[in-house]
């Protein structure tokens, strides 16, 4: 004997009306037979047989309202069902339980114990562990283009391993749009060095395709603003496999490009996506200042089993920094640099932005104060350590980023601080960041809607209160 | 069905004769789509109950495609589809207790309980997913495809969606990118009528399928996706195709959803008496039982046997589902990221 069970529509749904009975007393049904339908104030639906048996009575009379779900509504002789088949019987209770919601098997917020600070545990790496490698004694530094130190990166990466191969838009004949890929093709081939179409969606899909696969693709983007067009295999493809998938499939590569606002592109072409990648489980996201960092942190990129958001910025490309000599130049993800030592205030920035907040540091100096300036290097995982140990010295803090900032990398960086040195902090802290407009293209709206030496100046007096 | 109706230039071999296969692989034809209908049958009745939520996709009546392509499958190909995806994971040879311990979301699920329907994988299994933007699909398996031509490992991405997904304009990117690549992936456009609520008719300019990659120049074939013979037949010369270097091709697999769109779509789009004719005179199972029974392959005892043997699987399945607990807590913060092996 199986009862057979008010079935939900939904899972919100409670309860229904039994519409029509579509068998009776006595008749054989065997699965997939419609055998009734009910209806919601939103739909009415079939309810098929799932056993095979003959109707021995009809529980509940055809226009019943409010039969609660999982009630028995008919009962269903054996048949041929063998027993062992029909579990349905004491089904109602498993489902009970799970409806009533035990809260000890079902609510994770209350179990704020395991509840992690910052990025989580997945992304939170011991202190200890992450440190820049010395430079060995006597170990050569090269002058070195930022655009230089990412080919060479990706150059020595390539050399060290077969299944890393970089795809995108005229990367391989036109030496990359930015000259970025330059010398890759010759030295590599058109297996390893492939030009996409126009496609941002689908070569970033073949990307990630291609890394769950196992190969170790890096996906270049003309320009971060391009990749719009392919953020859902970014986050929904990328990010999010390893853990719907229990950790089965992985999806290591990495997607980079240049980031930011260049120079007179206007609204559509200059936008900093760090806050909006840095917002999602399951990416890293990189924003490197120098060209050492830049070469660093791009093979640690290479060489990470997740997917890796790497976001350059086209007005460093051209500009030179000194590069250690050799290929053993890799820099831990996650780890901030503090560029300038300082007692009065801490200045954080990533990308272009450090350029401007040490040269702001500078004519802070000359008026008596002295700034610390945190290269935040890595915006996910965030080093909320070194920033917090520098606030905790200084007291005072200006976050500095080309993006917006409702909902951006400074209101992180704030919240962080506030969370874990409230008591430490002399001011409140101010953010430096795009006006809340789209960037415009005139010259003068353009510096005026973009952060300068000169707002950071202002306001690192302005939080030490002075004038 | 017409078959090969653009017929490119594939070769086509005489179409296989029941008396050409081994009374062994049909049997396992019957057995492996009866296993989908009542896998599914009985996921449909646990989420009837609560014990399944979100959204579920059932594949009752499509079943003679996952399994007729998986026939003809080599070890090392790969198979990757959007979210109505539990029968292609069962033609897989995942367990069907880890896929249905999946849909209650439980530990003991193929993703730890952490995916759900529309979110399963199995590396062993080559299932590549399982993936709940129903046009994804289309660049991933063109990237597992690029993956094997960078190996020259001679395997086919088997690359699933539906006749809704094949009006997203990433497939039409991918479709370029396979067929100037010329890689290994065989497109399978599961038409089974309906976008969700909206009809072919009302959503597509070209309601041919199989001529959606024309201007790519990838050859595509219409396929009666609801016989499991035919489905086999066009999968054999499509994979011929790709394997050998020829680039991308495209089956049109005509096919029907008995069920809703998802469990809680009650399908007023369309009369009952569409969906029984189609039942009646089309069902893949159906179609292949009575053959082998004409054709004296299988006698009744037989097919009773293998009926009793899928309805205990699914038992089981159901019984593991419900019974296996829930995640351990420590379980929401795993996996978010891999450990760095530096």
């Amino acid at each position: 004997m199986t009862d057979i069970l008010m079935p939900a529509l939904s899972p919100t749904m409670e309860e229904g009306t039994l519409a029509k009975w579509h068998v009776k007393v006595g008749d054989t049904v065997a699965s997939g037979d419609v055998i009734a339908e009910i209806e919601t104030d939103k739909a009415t639906m079939e309810v098929e047989a799932v056993d095979e048996g003959v109707i021995e009575e009809l529980l509940v009379e055809a226009g019943a309202e409010g039969v609660k779900v999982n009630a028995p509504i008919a009962r269903l002789s054996g048949g041929a069902a063998p027993a062992k088949s029909a579990p349905v019987a004491d089904e109602p209770k498993a489902a009970e339980a799970q409806a009533s919601g035990d809260p000890e098997k079902t609510s994770p917020a209350e179990d704020k114990a395991e509840q992690p600070e910052g990025d989580g545990p997945a992304a939170v790496r011991p202190k200890e562990a992450l440190a820049d490698p010395e430079i060995p004694e006597g170990a050569k530094l090269v002058k070195t283009t930022v655009r230089d130190a990412l080919r060479d990166a990706m150059a020595e990466e390539m050399r060290r391993d077969d299944t890393v191969f970089l795809m995108g838009e005229e990367v391989a004949q036109y030496q990359g749009a930015y000259k970025v890929s330059r010398g890759l093709l010759e030295e590599f081939g058109e297996r390893r060095v492939i030009d996409t179409p126009i496609t941002e969606h689908g070569f970033a899909g073949l990307g990630v395709g291609a890394a769950m696969a196992g190969l170790k693709p890096i996906v270049e983007f003309m320009t971060w603003n391009f990749a719009m067009q392919a953020i859902d295999h970014i986050i929904n493809s990328a990010a999010k496999t390893h853990y719907m998938s229990g950790g089965q499939i992985t999806t290591p590569m990495v997607f980079r490009g240049p980031n930011g606002a260049a120079s007179r592109v206007a609204a559509q072409h200059s936008q900093d996506y760090a806050a909006w990648y840095a917002h999602v489980p399951g990416l890293k996201v990189i924003a490197p200042y120098d060209a050492a960092d830049a070469k660093g942190l791009l093979k640690a990129a290479i060489r990470d089993p997740n997917p890796v958001v790497f976001l350059e910025h086209e007005m460093l490309y051209g500009q030179e920094f000194d590069v250690p000599e050799g290929e053993d130049h890799v820099l831990p993800i996650g780890l901030a640099k503090v560029r300038r030592n300082g007692a009065d205030v801490t200045i954080t920035a990533y990308s272009r932005m450090v350029g401007l907040a040490l040269k702001a540091a500078e004519e802070l100096a000359a008026e008596g104060i002295e700034a610390e300036v945190v290269d935040l290097r890595t915006i996910r995982p965030l080093d909320h350590d070194t920033i917090v140990d520098s606030v905790k010295k200084t007291h005072r803090l200006v976050t500095v980023e080309e993006g917006w900032g409702p909902m951006g990398v400074g209101a992180e960086v704030i919240a962080r601080v506030i969370e874990h040195a409230f008591d430490y902090l002399d001011a409140p802290p101010a953010r430096v960041c795009q006006e809340d407009v789209p960037l415009p293209y005139a010259a003068n709206l353009e510096a005026a809607s973009l952060p300068s030496v000169e707002k950071i100046v202002k306001a690192a007096k302005a939080v030490c209160y002075r004038s | 069905m017409a078959r090969a109706k653009q017929a490119a230039k594939t070769g086509a071999s005489p179409a296989e004769t029941v008396e050409s296969l081994s009374k062994d692989q049909l049997l396992g034809f019957y057995r492996d789509m009866l296993l989908i209908r009542r896998f599914e049958e009985r996921a449909g009745q646990l989420y009837g109950m609560g014990l399944i939520g979100g959204f579920c996709h059932l594949y009752i009546g499509q079943e003679a495609i996952a399994v007729g392509v998986q026939s003809i499958q080599e070890e090392g190909d790969q198979v990757i589809t959007a979210y109505r995806d539990h029968g292609h994971m069962l033609a897989c040879g995942m367990d069907p207790n880890e896929v249905m311990a999946e849909l209650t979301g439980r530990a003991g699920g193929s993703s730890k309980g952490k995916g759900g329907s529309m979110h399963m994988f199995s590396r062993e299994a080559n299932f590549y997913g399982g993936h709940g933007i129903v046009g994804a699909p289309a660049p991933l398996g063109t990237g597992l495809a690029l993956a094997n031509r960078y190996r020259d490992n001679g395997k086919v991405a088997f690359t699933y969606f539906g006749d809704g997904a094949a009006n997203q304009g990433q497939v039409y990117e991918s479709f370029n990118m396979a067929a100037l690549w010329k890689l290994p992936v065989v497109y399978l456009i599961e038409n089974n009528q309906y976008a969700m609520g909206t009809s072919l008719e009302r959503s597509s300019s070209e309601t041919h399928m199989y001529k959606r990659g024309a201007s790519f120049r990838i050859p595509g074939e219409e396929v009666d996706g609801m016989d499991v013979l035919a489905v086999r037949d066009a999968a054999k010369r499509a994979a011929a195709h790709a394997r050998s270097g020829e680039g991308p091709f495209i089956l049109e697999m005509k096919t029907y959803r008995y069920r809703g769109h998802s469990m809680s779509d009650p399908a007023k789009y369309r009369t009952r008496e569409e969906v029984d004719e189609v039942r009646k005179t089309r069902d893949p199972i159906e179609h292949l039982r009575e053959k082998l029974e004409k054709d004296g392959v299988a006698d009744e005892a037989t097919l009773k046997a293998i009926d009793a043997e899928v309805k205990r699987i699914v038992a089981d399945a159901a019984e593991f589902a419900r019974t296996s607990p829930e995640p351990d807590l420590s379980e929401l913060y795993t996996e978010v990221y891999v450990e760095a092996a530096q």
